[in-house]
């Protein structure tokens, strides 16, 4: 009966540890793969796919009340906010402003971004 | 068998741990917010600078960077079975997989102080000396040596909760089983992980292809 109850206790962990594993030793030989684009695709991709394991079963938020659920959805939902404030500001910096943003930009009297 | 579980304010355990999730998820939401942000502002300088950045990425240990991110999944799978063997009161269990738990953490530093001695013997500190020319790669090593500074820091100081809680449950002066403070700390310590799971391929997997 204690035996039972040891490898009932191990279980979910090794198997969760073997697949976090496999995922490892996948992203890593995918990195010496030229993709172009595709590699920060793949890399991140997996990355999330580990972090979703880890979140979902060993941080238990497959299985938690809706109150935790919400308190770690809030944290992806404002760091999401920031990404998203973020990414639409340094694409659509007006050549006035890039001389600041990137060394090599556009001159100050090149025409807008985005007008005709 | 073990100190008391409920107390102040909490007349109710099952909400206790409630509140001991709950609250432990609302500090590592800022926690991902932290880290998060400083992801963001590398990706924005990939985006600006991306053949310095590139140039810099390749000159990390990609195999003390695996080796490290695979002893922190192990781990992960370690402080996870602790907290399942808490759960079902077995003491001996849980204090070793907590002391493994603490091991692999331990391990995890040293493997990081020896890549941090090489990183320095190559010259990837920024500063005058820098080894690399490109611009943009010392940008590329001012994240890298913030960010798994940093991380290291979160991982030292859950190694030190770690044995205190081992020490805490051996003295008897902790109800494991039947607080929120293990799976909290569990929380903590898979969070650790997570970050390194986003810095593994953000700051060894670029440009190898």
């Amino acid at each position: 009966m204690s035996a039972a109850r040891e490898s009932g206790l191990w279980r979910q962990g090794l198997l969760m540890g073997a697949a976090l594993m496999a995922l490892l030793a996948l992203t890593i030989a995918l990195a010496f793969v030229p993709l172009g684009r595709l590699n920060g695709v793949a890399s991140y991709g997996i990355a999330l796919a580990k972090a979703g394991l880890v979140a979902l079963v060993f941080m238990k938020l497959g299985r938690s009340p809706a109150l935790v659920r919400l308190a770690a959805f809030a944290g992806i939902f404002w760091l999401a906010a920031l990404c998203l404030l973020t990414f639409t500001d340094y694409p659509f910096r007006q050549p006035i402003e890039q001389r600041q943003t990137r060394p090599g930009g556009q001159p100050a009297d090149a025409p807008l971004l985005l007008r005709k | 068998m073990s100190g008391q579980a409920l107390h102040e304010p909490f007349e109710d355990l099952e909400r206790q741990r409630l509140a001991a999730a709950f609250g432990m998820w609302i500090f590592l939401a800022t926690e991902i917010l932290f880290f998060g942000s400083a992801i963001l502002a590398f990706s924005v300088y990939r985006q600006l600078h991306p053949e310095g950045m590139l140039a810099a990425a390749r000159e990390t240990d990609i195999v003390l960077g695996s080796v490290n991110t695979a002893i922190l999944l192990a781990s992960s799978v370690t402080m996870a079975v602790a907290d399942k063997a808490a759960e079902r009161m077995r003491k001996r269990e849980t204090i070793l997989c907590l002391a493994l738990t603490a091991g692999f953490g331990l391990g995890f530093l040293v493997v990081k102080l020896f890549e941090y001695r090489e990183d320095i013997t190559q010259r990837l500190v920024p500063g005058p000396h820098f080894a690399l020319g490109e611009p943009g790669a010392q940008l590329f090593f001012g994240f890298y040596w913030v960010m798994t500074g940093i991380h290291a820091i979160h991982l030292t100081i859950g190694i030190v909760i770690v044995l205190l809680t081992i020490w805490r449950i051996r003295r008897g002066s902790l109800a494991y089983g039947r607080t929120g403070f293990l799976p909290s700390l569990g929380l903590y310590w898979h969070l650790v992980d997570v970050v390194w799971i986003f810095l593994f391929p953000l700051l060894y997997l670029g440009g190898r292809a």
